[in-house]
Formats: C-alpha cells, sequence, structure tokens
C-alpha cells in the first residue's frame, strides 16, 4: 500500500527490542557521544579485560538509525578483541562513505542493514554515532 | 466567501510545481517562489544593473530607482509612514541583530531589563541575550503555558518598570500561534519599553499593519514571502531609528568622513552598509505585487482552510499528538507534532519515502521545546499554493507511521 522506507525488519527489531540498551555498573569504559546536527546523544559503556571486549551497553535518547546502530555494533563487538573491533570498525565506516566491497559487507552481518545510509548524507551521523564514540574509546582510553 | 478551487490555478505560477512531484509542506523553512518574482531579478541583471548607490549616470540612476519603488511596496505592504522607516538587510536574522546591537547601545544601561519571549526563534532570542551581555542587562523570559498562549497575567508579571525591550515573534514558528500583540505594546507602552515583533512566520500569512499593531520595530525575510533568499527587512519608528547608532558601519551609509570625524548618512542609508541584494530587493517588490494580486485576506482563509484539514486529519490519528492550541484555528498553517515511540527523524524519513516534504528537529527554537516538556518534534507548515490532495497524501501517510516502525497497533 505504501512506498518502501529503508527502514528494513533487522533496523526495526533492533531499534524496538534492543538487547544492549541498558546501563553496566562498573563499567570501566564510559563515554558520552553527541550528533552535533540534533543534539541526539548516547553513552557507551564496555568492559575490557585482557584486551577483549567482555561486555558492552549503551544507553540515550535517539532516532532508529543511531539506537540499532548502536546495538547492532555491540552484537558485533562483544567477545572481540580490542583490534578487531577496530577493524569492523573501520568497515562500518567505509560502508556508509559508499566504498566497501560486498565481500566486506558481507563481513558486517547485521550492520549491513544501514548500507543504504551512504546515499542518505542526512543520516551519516545518526549512523556513525555509536562507531564514532567506539573508537575513541579504543583508540584514546585505552592506554 | 472565497472560491478555494481557484487556488489551484495560482500553482501553475510556480515553475518548481512543474517539476517536482513531492508535497511541499516546509514553507515555513522557506516559500517557493512564482514566474514573475524569478523573472524579476533576472530582468534587475539583465536590464539595470549597476550599483544602485545613486550614481551619477542613467543606468546606476535606474538601479536606485528600481531598488526605491521596492522599497514603497514593502512600505504599503506593511503601512508603514515613510520609506525611511524600511531598512533592507540580507534577511530577517540580520534584521533582528541590526535592532538589537544598535537600540540596546543606544538606549540601554546595566541594569536594565530585556523581555524576550520563550517561544522565539533562536534568531530573535540570541541577539537580545548577546546584547545584553555587552550592556549588563537582564533578560527575562515572557513564558507561555502549554498551548503556547501568552496570558494576559503573565505579561503583566513579566513586563515592568525596569523593561526596555520586548522581543516576541507574532507567530510561533513551531506552534503556529499568534501573539497577543494588542497586550504586549499596550503593557510595554506604559511601562516606557519598545516592542520589537519578529514577523518572520506572520508577514507572509496575514495582514500586516504597523501603524495599527503600534509595534516599535518588525523584522521579516523576503524568502518566506514569494521573494529571493538574500534579502531581509527591518522597519522600525523613523523618530526611534533616528536617534541610533548604526550597526555596521562602511560604504553607502554616510554622508562625510575625514581623518577623524564621520557623519552618517539619513534613515535609510545609515542602516544599510555596503552594496545592497538589489536583484533581491526587486524581486521582493515584485511578490508583494503578487501578493496584492491574490489579496493576503483572500490568502489567509485559503491557508486557514488547509490548516483545518490537515489539523482534523492530525487529530483523528492515535498516537500522534498536536503541538500547542487544541483549536485549530490558532494554528495559521504551521502543525507541529510528535508521533509516540516513533523519532521526529525517523518521521521525517518515512514522509519523504511516500514524497512529501516536512521538517524534524528542534526548529531553531531549543528553549521553547524544553518548555514544553518536548525534546524534538516534525512540523508540517503550509502556502496557500498547497493542495488539499497533498494534505490528505500527507494525513494517510503519517497514520501508517507507527505500523512501518514495527508497533502493533492497529
Ligand atoms: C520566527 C522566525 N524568526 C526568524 C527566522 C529567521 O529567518 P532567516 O533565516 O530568514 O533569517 C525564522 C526562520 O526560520 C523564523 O521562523
Amino acid at each position: 500500500m505504501y512506498n518502501k522506507s529503508f527502514y528494513n525488519e533487522i533496523l526495526i527489531d533492533h531499534n524496538m527490542n534492543p538487547i544492549h540498551k541498558h546501563d553496566i555498573e562498573n563499567a570501566v569504559c564510559k563515554l558520552d557521544g553527541v550528533n552535533p546536527s540534533c543534539g541526539d546523544s548516547l553513552t557507551l559503556m564496555l568492559n575490557i579485560e585482557d584486551n577483549i571486549i567482555k561486555n558492552g551497553s549503551f544507553t540515550g535518547v535517539g532516532c532508529a538509525v543511531s539506537q540499532a546502530s548502536a546495538d547492532i555494533m555491540l552484537d558485533l563487538i562483544i567477545g572481540k578483541t580490542v583490534d578487531e573491533a577496530k577493524e569492523i570498525t573501520e568497515l562500518f565506516m567505509k560502508m556508509i562513505q559508499g566504498t566497501a566491497t560486498e565481500e566486506e559487507i558481507e563481513q558486517l552481518e547485521e550492520a549491513g542493514a544501514l548500507r543504504d545510509i551512504s546515499h542518505m548524507p542526512a543520516r551519516v551521523k545518526c549512523a556513525v554515532l555509536s562507531w564514532r564514540t567506539l573508537s575513541e574509546v579504543l583508540t584514546k582510553q585505552l592506554k | 466567501m472565497t472560491n478555494n478551487n481557484s487556488f489551484d490555478a495560482h500553482r501553475e505560477d510556480f515553475p518548481i510545481f512543474s517539476d517536482l512531484k513531492d508535497a511541499y509542506l516546509d514553507n515555513a523553512a522557506t516559500s517557493h517562489k512564482p514566474y514573475s518574482v524569478i523573472e524579476a531579478e533576472q530582468t534587475f541583471y539583465e536590464r539595470y544593473n549597476s550599483n544602485p548607490l545613486r550614481g551619477f549616470y542613467p543606468l546606476s540612476l535606474e538601479a536606485t530607482n528600481q531598488v526605491e519603488l521596492a522599497r514603497d511596496k514593502v512600505r504599503g505592504f506593511i503601512n508603514a509612514k515613510s520609506t525611511k522607516e524600511i531598512i533592507f538587510t540580507k534577511n530577517a536574522t540580520e534584521s533582528i541583530n541590526t535592532a538589537a546591537f544598535s537600540f540596546c547601545t543606544g538606549n540601554l544601561k546595566r541594569g536594565d531589563k530585556i523581555v524576550v519571549a520563550v517561544t522565539e526563534h533562536h534568531s530573535n532570542m540570541l541577539p537580545w541575550r548577546s546584547a545584553a551581555k555587552l550592556i549588563g542587562a537582564d533578560i527575562e523570559y515572557l513564558k507561555c503555558n502549554n498551548e503556547g498562549e501568552f496570558t494576559a497575567e503573565e505579561i503583566n508579571r513579566c513586563i515592568d518598570e525596569r523593561t526596555k525591550v520586548v522581543a516576541v515573534g507574532i507567530v510561533s514558528n513551531v506552534t503556529g500561534r499568534t501573539a497577543p500583540i494588542d497586550l504586549i505594546v499596550q503593557r510595554a507602552h506604559q511601562a516606557g519599553a519598545v516592542v520589537f515583533a519578529d514577523g518572520a512566520q506572520s508577514v507572509p500569512h496575514m495582514k500586516t499593519d504597523v501603524q495599527a499593531l503600534d509595534v516599535d520595530f518588525l523584522a521579516f525575510s523576503g524568502h518566506k514571502m514569494l521573494a529571493a533568499m538574500g534579502v531581509g527587512v527591518l522597519y522600525g519608528k523613523e523618530e526611534i531609528l533616528d536617534k541610533m547608532p548604526p550597526f555596521l558601519t562602511g560604504g553607502e551609509m554616510i554622508d562625510s568622513v575625514t581623518l577623524d570625524e564621520v557623519t552618517y548618512a539619513q534613515l535609510p542609508s545609515k542602516f544599510e552598509a555596503g552594496t545592497l541584494n538589489a536583484a533581491g530587493i526587486v524581486s521582493l517588490g515584485t511578490a508583494i505585487d503578487y501578493y496584492n494580486s491574490l489579496d493576503i485576506e483572500k490568502i489567509r482563509q485559503r491557508e486557514l482552510l488547509l490548516t483545518k484539514r490537515a489539523f482534523e486529519g492530525l487529530s483523528a490519528i492515535p498516537n500522534v499528538h498536536i503541538i500547542g492550541s487544541s483549536d485549530h484555528t490558532d494554528h495559521a498553517g504551521i502543525l507541529s507534532f510528535t508521533v509516540d515511540g516513533v523519532h521526529p527523524h525517523d518521521v521525517s524519513e518515512i514522509l519523504s519515502s511516500d514524497g512529501i516534504c516536512i521538517r524534524a528537529g528542534h526548529h531553531c527554537a531549543q528553549p521553547l521545546l524544553a518548555h514544553l516538556g518536548v525534546y524534538a518534534c516534525s512540523r508540517a507548515s503550509l502556502m496557500f499554493y498547497n493542495t488539499e490532495n497533498e494534505i490528505d497524501k500527507f494525513i494517510s501517510s503519517v497514520s501508517t507511521i507507527r505500523q512501518r516502525m514495527g508497533y502493533k497497533d492497529v
């Protein structure tokens, strides 16, 4: 009846029923990210031990794109090493810039549901909010 | 009685609609331009182009003449007494900055009070805050209730003997509600304060008579009323403008300059430093001709009818909430709304996929949204050239949003 919007089932599901949207008490790494274009904000919490992301979560308010992106990201990186998480982040950024190959997008698993963002400049900041925040934690907060 | 359908024919006056199939409901951000306006701007460059600085050769005199003709049309459109009271700027924002800094530095002292309505667009709030800071004056906010209304008690409480300026928008760009300018002017003048009215959302949509309103200043933008981008107007009462220091200084706003002294030009040149956007100004004059040919009173009636249709449609959708008054006649073409559980950016994204252009976010009025307890919202804003079909398409799209975002309600 109505036109197809880019909100596919994966995005809708992660937005409506996020698995990782909650607080973690005693999170070792905690960082706030703000989307400067709309003021939406997100807090990312991670527990990293022996260079492995043991646990992670997020809180905040935002649009379906930013919320689903954060939830999918945490799905992907929990249990990974810091270096692996950095690699995934780089791939994600490549996909958003529209320069990732099909194989690379495949490696991103459910995050591939956000590939159309590369044609939607107004929503790029929403999609990358959690990933930028993650990248900042991994490169600056970890010594 | 207006023949409402006769307006549909005027859509053809706008070239963009021969290409654009989307329903454009973001008119509060900027309006479209009719052929006549676009041609007027082009004609200026083709036939009159020269610096409109009262030059010594016929072409420059003609350019000056074109600007002055437009100035007189603007004067007539808002019923100002004199063309000395019509200052051209680049937009409403520049008009407000000009008045705020010039009036405040010339007339206020530490401890004086500036009243700013909480409903204001950032453009009619931040310049007053900056000017207040510079001078050491205080800011107090005139608060509206949940329906976006200013009560007489609040007006009387807020505006007191210490108040020197009251800055208020005639129509809010979020709630669409018209402020009780008569009450505010009466109270302000009684207290010895001037009233600065932001007409950015009112001048394009309703008859404006600055003498009847008795406001001391009025600002508006040409681009929201069918004219080119890059032209704004600052109206001020002559006796007040006359005593104010210039805001921007430089070329074309002086009588004489020596190394030690400067004598500023008379009004309105004193406030028009540098080369004006003459072609844009001419386009504003042509836009006013267009308004006059349609009759702004009929335009208003048409827009109120479209508003009613949109208001009733939105009100009937479960989980959709209109911000501001529960009476559609208070909305003057602007309907801001929220959809439970769906972020405004997702609302606009879905509408966009259905070919409907609306605005989402904080609408440059963050303090107002915070005051109303709304995080962000979506806004549809109408213009006489919108059609009932477009409204229906918009309503039917909004009614599918929750379902498309995964909610199971029917
Ligand atoms: C009420 C109000 N005031 C001021 C402005 C600023 O207009 P401009 O951007 O043309 O300066 C706007 C524009 O959105 C507005 O809605």
